[in-house]
């Protein structure tokens, strides 16, 4: 008896320390108790939508909306400005499991990585009943996400139709025409383009530049290339893709005439600039106006403009909304997603916000669409026209991380005046390092 | 609570003397090891247990995209390091960035303490102010300072054109910014080790110093004689603290430019921020997982030359 007893003393100490392992252990664990109480609290429904850029779905009030049809529905977005950072999170939390959305937003440049790498991380949406809305979208946007096994793992929210967006004020005091039907003409191809930028430095007023990088040139007419850095079979054709190197060769002359403000894209000094006039022309898929809107605001207003691109149409970006395994509420967040890409709403989102719709039906609607912000420009038939003739792009496994180290090096060329072959070189290295 | 109801029974009723005493001999022998037992499962759990799955996973390709698909390389990961040249600009700029910021900073922490050791009116506050970028986050610093630094609308491409001077690109140049990212380390510490060392003077005592003013020793050869020698071990500890902290500099870094390649090109990348690029930004496991080891093993390395150089100088103390 006593034996044992002294043995339970033990085992009592033991158990305290067990005891406070425990509770250590239950303090990690409380968030994921609390929030499946959350959804059996009265039907009630915290959605959580973890999102990159600017979607701009709470500007457009689209979350706002679809809580008034679903009162037992919240909303709870986030969002990373940086795609390249948003992607190294969700990547993280696919790994470990844990603090995933219910919803989550997918580049085009990522889509690959999903369906090829990654679709068992992701919920088959045609299983929740997406089959049925197969007609509503184009053939490549709807392929794009879908896996060898025929898996869907992505509805398509907005496509990157390419044009030029320009500060019309800046083109007038540099005596630059500043009517869009002219300009069209005017930069109907880059040599166009740039010679006009040539014109521009001449007179500009000091310290503005004709436009903010040259990486975004370069981002602009790769997309108009049906191959960019893989070919249609996976394979890596970035070093040999004559579209490429025709796109870099372009971009280096831009840097050497001295037309660009050297400006790194989505760092806080790129985001002063379009407020204060650094650059003149910025190369703008349909996504960029809602940044734009973002970054000059209210002071913007009208003082910018949107006319076609030079060289014929191309894309850049587009996203997609997914769902991940391991998301608390599915079927909510199937419910929600097909609401939001259905074409009502992504008409309304362009509308407001400049977002390309992916849904063809909405394509049909925003044909007329002028925007106020950029001096009641044609926003629909621009893009509409751009979105028509864009070639289909062929999506590769790592597009984005071969494009940053592409525009990395052209950031050398701009900034600290390195050779063109030194710093191809340096790409080259880059894109071994990243995807090696 | 099961412990109050249980207890008093054992207490009322003693069982027989040498069992109780074996007891508690037992007692007394496992005990102290179940006190100290929360801290070693924790040390086991996120010290030890990750130090020796890093070192495992280093043998391995592994990809954060697809964890289950592991593959053997042995040692190739840390050959592989060895040619890699963003490894070894890594290292160099880890080194340089780690001057540039520990010698300034421990040299004016030195002087700081030195003046904050007077008599002075509003002492407590001042030493308190000196503390204040140490509170700071990391974050929130940096994120002013690349304010500060920018190039089209920084404060300090301002000035300097006040002064005539043509702007810098603090971002780009290699020397540039690696001076701009050490003035970021600089600024958050100086403060901290300046009271580090202050409290060291505090403890040399006043008799030395009357000693010295009597032999007609000056200030400035008070210092050097009396207070640099008292303290030597204050020195030595802020030099493998910063020494350690410069080999794993990161947030500083990393939210410059909000590049995890440190730059363009590379140019203020630190072995912390390489190790998160392979891992993070390529999703290399395996690589990632061999820089942290072939920092683990720098760092060791750094600090055993530090006690190594420091004993030499004792020991040589004692013989004199």
């Amino acid at each position: 008896m006593p034996v044992a007893r002294a043995a339970r003393h033990v085992a009592i100490r033991f158990g305290a320390v067990a005891l406070a392992g425990a509770l250590l252990a239950a303090c990690g664990s409380s968030s994921s108790g609390s929030s499946s109480a959350d959804s059996a609290d009265g039907g009630k429904v915290t959605l959580t939508v973890d999102l990159f850029g600017t979607f701009g779905y709470k500007e457009a009030g689209l979350y706002a909306e679809y809580q008034k049809l679903h009162p037992n529905v919240t909303i709870k977005e986030s969002d990373t400005e940086n795609e390249a950072d948003y992607w190294k999170a969700l990547q993280t939390r696919l790994a470990g499991g844990g603090g995933l959305a219910d919803v989550q937003g997918v580049e085009v440049g990522r889509i690959a990585s999903v369906t090829q790498q990654q679709a068992d991380k992701f919920e088959d949406l045609s299983a929740l009943g997406a089959k049925d809305l197969q007609a509503q979208f184009s053939q490549s946007k709807w392929s794009a996400a879908t896996a060898p096994d025929g898996r869907v793992l992505g509805l398509g929210t907005d496509t990157g139709p390419e044009a030029i967006c320009y500060r019309s004020d800046l083109f007038k005091a540099a005596g630059l025409p500043t009517d869009r039907a002219e300009l069209a003409k005017q930069w109907a191809t880059w040599d166009g383009y740039l010679a006009l930028g040539k014109q521009y430095a001449a007179k500009a007023p000091a310290k503005s530049h004709w436009m903010d990088s040259i990486a975004s040139l370069y981002s602009v007419m790769v997309g108009q290339q049906k191959e960019r850095y893989y070919d249609a079979s996976g394979k890596l054709i970035y070093d040999s893709n004559p579209a490429v190197k025709t796109a870099w060769n372009a971009s280096v002359k831009a840097a050497q005439d001295g037309l660009s403000a050297k400006l790194a894209q989505w760092a806080p000094e790129w985001n002063q600039a379009f407020s204060s006039g650094s650059f003149a022309t910025i190369a703008c898929p349909a996504w960029m106006l809602g940044y734009i809107k973002g970054q000059a605001a209210d002071a913007g207003k009208g003082k910018w403009d949107v006319a076609a691109l030079p060289g014929g149409a191309g894309n850049w970006g587009g996203s997609y909304l997914s769902i991940p395994k391991g998301a608390k509420h599915t079927k909510e967040a199937f419910d929600f997603i097909k609401w939001i890409t259905a074409k009502e709403q992504q008409a309304k989102l362009f509308t407001k916000q400049g977002s390309f719709p992916s849904n063809l039906g909405a394509i049909d609607l925003v044909k007329d669409v002028k925007d106020p912000y950029f001096s009641n420009a044609p926003i629909g038939t621009v893009f509409g026209a751009a979105a028509e003739q864009a070639p289909v792009q062929v999506p590769g496994l790592r597009d984005n991380d071969v494009n940053t180290q592409i525009t990395n090096a052209l950031g050398e060329v701009e900034r600290k005046g390195t050779s063109s072959d030194e710093a191809w070189s340096h790409a080259q290295k880059g894109v071994k390092n990243a995807l090696g | 609570m099961t412990v109050s109801v249980d207890t008093p029974p054992a207490r009322t009723a003693p069982p027989p003397r040498p069992r109780a005493e074996r007891r508690t001999r037992l007692l007394r022998r496992v005990s102290p090891y179940v006190y100290i037992a929360p801290f070693f499962t924790l040390f086991a759990a996120f010290g030890l247990f990750p130090l020796i799955y890093t070192a495992y996973v280093s043998l391995y390709r592994v990809e954060l995209q697809t964890p289950d698909q592991m593959e053997w390389r042995g040692l190739d990961n840390y050959t592989a390091l060895l040619s890699d040249s963003y490894f070894w600009t890594a290292l160099r700029n880890t080194f340089s960035i780690g001057v540039l910021s520990t010698v300034p900073q421990l040299l004016m922490a030195l002087g700081l303490a030195h003046l904050l050791n007077y008599k002075l009116r509003g002492r407590t506050f001042l030493r308190v102010a000196v503390l204040l970028p140490y509170a700071t986050s990391v974050a929130a610093a940096t994120l002013v300072f690349a304010q500060l630094f920018g190039r089209d609308f920084g404060l300090i491409n301002w000035v300097l054109g006040l002064v005539g001077l043509s702007p810098v690109d603090w971002q780009s140049g290699t020397v540039a910014s690696q001076i701009a990212v050490s003035t970021i380390v600089t600024w958050r510490w100086t403060g901290y080790n300046a009271l580090i060392y202050l409290a060291g003077m505090q403890s040399i005592p006043g008799e030395l110093y009357e000693a010295a003013q009597i032999d007609g020793a000056s200030r400035w050869r008070q210092f050097l004689h009396v207070t640099l020698p008292g303290l030597r071990p204050t020195i030595l500890f802020t030099v493998v603290v910063s020494t350690i902290g410069a080999t794993q500099l990161f947030g500083e870094p990393l939210l410059f430019e909000g590049s995890i390649s440190g730059g363009i090109s590379h140019q203020y990348q630190t072995l912390g921020l390489y190790m998160y690029e392979q891992g993070w930004g390529y999703f290399h496991l395996g690589r990632a997982a061999a820089i942290a080891w072939i920092m683990f093993v720098l760092i060791l390395l750094l600090v055993s030359v530090n006690a190594a150089v420091a004993r030499r100088r004792t020991r040589k103390e004692a013989v004199r």
